[in-house]
């Protein structure tokens, strides 16, 4: 690998383990001297390796340089030092009394725990999505501007309040003891499940980036899954579910930039290692009497990958669906159950549900009716495909929905 | 908008007397009634089933097994809904599919404490 991806692949890997062990070694109250550290370890990555190219364990190197800047700083700061260790420091030249337990246990571990500590319940949602993209996934003031939508300013203000939350709740870098871990645990997976859903549907043009949050998730999820405290249905369901997503990630949006909707889409490019590794985990998550919003999420995308469309199919995500909503109410998942409906049954029985849904604000509520209408009444589709047109916000919706407009008149 | 309760009666003869297909066939309705008030939002609890068998405590500390000696009726679940009215939530109500096999909806707004 070349320097130039070298570093940016470590980085994405190396940033939160050496961030999460000092962190851990500090005490969360001092992540941001923990992220320094981390950040100024890979500026002098890319000087050094710049001009000597890179070492032959560059892992080891870092890890290397991590613990010497730290030692370093103790011995600037001798009362930051003073605080973290609460020992007076003595008159000793050499700064190591701090033990800077980087094995790969204590990585681990202290990844997991960063996690916890991250989707902390103190913490607004908002705030856990941001800190978890720049603790955890070494996202830039930027890039989480980018994926937000957002300018940078109010990134920095969320994750500056979430920083000082961390500190005056006292949250800890500790797993959850056994009588709340299952409540925290769901905390993580909601967390999860966001972020990976902020690179999914966002409407931010950047698809690397996006596709780059979606990859992260899913490397958070699936460390979960190697850790045997946190290796439950749910968190594999949950894995199985954004594998089943991501299969599509290539043909869901054309050469331009723009959305391909599912039923447009080329299903040659489905990632066929994506479903088979979605197909694993679903597996995994089949034990058990639970019956989490991931598993009925992930049997849903399961049945999404499946090519032929038959009311077979529709029939299994229809009632996937019922189930959903009857655990959990979401617009969306209401007008997808809506879709299913006119699929697995008919367009004229969906028609009379969708009108039940009351969710006229919703651009996407007149777009689902205008594709019911479609073959119906013509005229109706298009009233619809115009109301829908003059409440979408975004520019990727709106032109999907002109497009669509423009092909009806045309045909009338 | 306010709270309803939906008490579902009907002869317990008519379930155990279904073949699978029919039970099948009877489940997906369910599901698809009350997924299409969840759909709405309008779902506040998805309740639960009711057995067949049960006791019922009468003064003097006399047990009856089952509620139903004097009528072929037994309450067999409830659900509760949301809606605008007493008139909304019967609304809701015709669309059981109880209704298509001798049964019936009871519908009672509640009064919260």
């Amino acid at each position: 690998m070349e320097n130039q991806e070298l570093i940016p692949h470590l980085f994405r890997t190396e940033y939160r383990k050496i961030t999460a062990v000092l962190s851990k070694t500090f005490g969360l109250a001092h992540i941001e001297i923990a992220q320094d550290i981390a950040s100024d370890t890979f500026l002098q990555a890319s000087e050094m390796w710049g001009i000597k190219g890179a070492p032959d364990n560059p892992v080891a190197w870092l890890y290397t340089v991590a613990r010497n800047k730290t030692l370093d700083y103790l011995r600037r700061d001798k009362l930051f030092k003073e605080k973290i260790t609460g020992k007076v420091v003595r008159e000793s030249p050499m700064g190591d009394e701090l033990e800077i337990d980087l094995s790969t246990q204590n990585i681990t571990d202290s990844q997991l725990q960063m996690m916890f500590a991250i989707c902390h319940p103190s913490l607004p949602v908002e705030s856990q999505i941001g800190l978890a993209l720049n603790v955890l996934c070494g996202f830039g003031i930027s890039e989480i501007a980018g994926a937000f939508l957002t300018n940078k300013e109010t990134i920095n203000k969320r994750l500056y309040r979430a920083r000082e939350k961390l500190r005056t709740e006292d949250v800890k870098m500790e797993f959850p003891g056994e009588t709340d871990i299952e409540s925290r645990l769901d905390a993580v997976l909601r967390t999860l499940y966001l972020l990976f859903n902020e690179g999914f549907y966002s409407a931010g043009k950047d698809i690397t980036l996006r596709k780059d949050v979606c990859i992260e998730a899913m490397w958070l999820t699936k460390m979960l899954t190697e850790n045997p405290g946190t290796d439950c249905p749910p968190v594999n369901a949950l894995l199985a579910l954004m594998c089943f997503h991501a299969s599509r990630f290539e043909a869901r949006t054309n050469p331009q930039g723009e959305t391909v909707l599912y039923q447009d889409q080329d299903d040659s490019l489905w990632d066929a290692t994506l479903i088979c590794r979605g197909e694993y985990y679903l597996n995994r998550a089949s034990v058990g009497q639970q019956l989490s919003r991931y598993h009925l999420e992930a049997a849903i995308g399961y049945w999404h990958t499946i090519k032929a469309d038959t009311p077979e199919k529709w029939e299994h995500i229809l009632q996937y669906y019922n189930q959903l909503l009857i655990l959990e109410y979401s617009p969306i998942a209401a007008l997808n159950r809506t879709y299913a409906l006119a699929k697995a049954r008919s367009k004229a029985e969906a028609i009379r549900e969708a009108e039940k849904l009351n969710l006229t604000t919703n651009h996407l509520y007149h777009s689902l009716l205008g594709e019911l209408y479609l073959g119906i009444d013509e005229g109706k589709a298009l009233e619809y495909f115009n109301a829908s047109l003059s409440l979408a916000k975004s520019k990727a919706d709106k032109r999907l929905l002109m497009e669509k407009i423009e092909r009806i008149s045309e045909a009338c | 908008m306010n709270d309803f309760l939906f008490v579902f009666r009907n002869d317990p003869a008519v379930m155990s007397n279904m073949s699978p297909e029919a039970l099948q066939n009877s489940m997906q309705k369910w599901m698809d009634w009350i997924g299409g008030i969840a759909a709405q939002g309008k779902l506040v609890d998805r309740g639960n089933r009711l057995a067949n068998e049960g006791n019922v405590v009468r003064p003097s500390q006399v047990v009856t097994d089952g509620p139903y000696i004097e009528t072929k009726e037994s309450v067999g679940g409830f659900i509760m809904v949301r809606a605008e009215s007493l008139d909304g939530a019967t609304e809701m109500a015709k669309g059981c599919p109880i209704l298509s096999n001798g049964g019936n909806v009871e519908v009672r707004p509640i009064i919260r404490m």
